[in-house]
């Protein structure tokens, strides 16, 4: 299951993996590596594996507040604790 | 998820001539991606605050000069990237400065672990273990990289804006994503071919 991954076109093709997932690759070095896919089952399973790694990423970093203290503490070193918007909190 | 596509919830005009009610809305819309980001980039929720403060302070003090070709976001991202990145070389001196090319620690390294762990259930991926995963193997990324990484992918910035922000060029930010999210990829595989194989073990 687990194969060395050393061919040279995957390594030459490697640094394009990135804008390919993103679909911003140009069009021939995307003709490329989808041809080379056919055949490289270990590049299709890399591509798999960083497109979903991104997508975790993604679903992880979800609109964050920060801590009802630390915001606080925000609005006190900005002399701004009448503006906090108790709504907020 | 993408700061940077939020509507503009605050009078631009109001906030630069100094009306702090307005400034309040500022904050209220971004303290939170702010925060998470300096938090990433630094590890350490103290540390995390002061510059949480410090871009706050410095955007309220500067306002005056924002000259509003960039969005208001990559602005406030750029005061606290550098402020995140100032205190990091402070701590550690040895640090290489964000834009020189060429530390090795940053090449690309080729793919080792070829599993396809894709057909995990997300709950599984996405579980409290999971998340703790995830947060863990970007703080091994070397901060160039790092920093890259959490403007792109999880604060949402396109190229340009993370150009723009970093000072670097368009294509340096391509390069170090790729790398970045390669190593990510290579982690979070160690892990789960771990676990595939436990579970086939297991049978």
């Amino acid at each position: 299951m687990e194969n060395k991954h050393d061919h040279k076109k995957c390594r030459d093709l490697l640094g394009s993996l990135s804008e390919y997932v993103d679909g911003t690759l140009d069009d021939s070095l995307c003709l490329e590596l989808e041809r080379h896919m056919l055949d490289c089952e270990n590049c299709r399973i890399v591509v798999d594996t960083l497109r979903k790694t991104i997508i975790l990423y993604r679903a992880n970093a979800e609109p964050v507040e920060i801590p009802g203290d630390v915001r606080q503490r925000l609005y006190q070193r900005l002399n701004m604790q009448d503006f906090i918007d108790p709504q907020g909190s | 998820m993408n700061s940077s596509e939020q509507p503009e919830m605050f009078s631009l005009e109001a906030v630069r001539a100094g009306d702090p009610s307005e400034f309040a809305k500022l904050i209220e819309a971004y303290s939170g991606p702010i925060y998470r980001l300096a938090l990433r980039m630094l590890n350490n929720p103290q540390d995390a605050e002061d510059i949480l403060q410090e871009t706050f302070l410095k955007a309220y003090r500067h306002m005056g000069s924002f000259d509003g070709r960039s969005k208001i976001s990559t602005w406030l991202y750029r005061i606290a990237t550098n402020e995140a990145l100032m205190h990091l070389r402070r701590k550690h001196p040895e640090a290489i400065s964000i834009d020189e090319p060429g530390d090795p620690a940053d090449e690309e390294q080729a793919p080792l672990q070829i599993v396809d762990w894709c057909c995990l259930p997300e709950e599984e991926l996405l579980s409290a273990e999971g998340r703790v995963l995830l947060d863990r193997a970007v703080d091994t990324l070397p901060h160039r990289l790092r920093v890259v990484f959490l403007l792109r992918d999880i604060e949402g910035l396109s190229t340009r804006e993370t150009a723009d922000v970093l000072g670097l060029s368009e294509n340096a930010v391509k390069t170090r994503l790729s790398r970045a999210r390669l190593r990510l990829r290579e982690q979070l595989s160690t892990y789960y071919a771990e676990r595939i194989r436990g579970e086939e073990d297991g049978k």
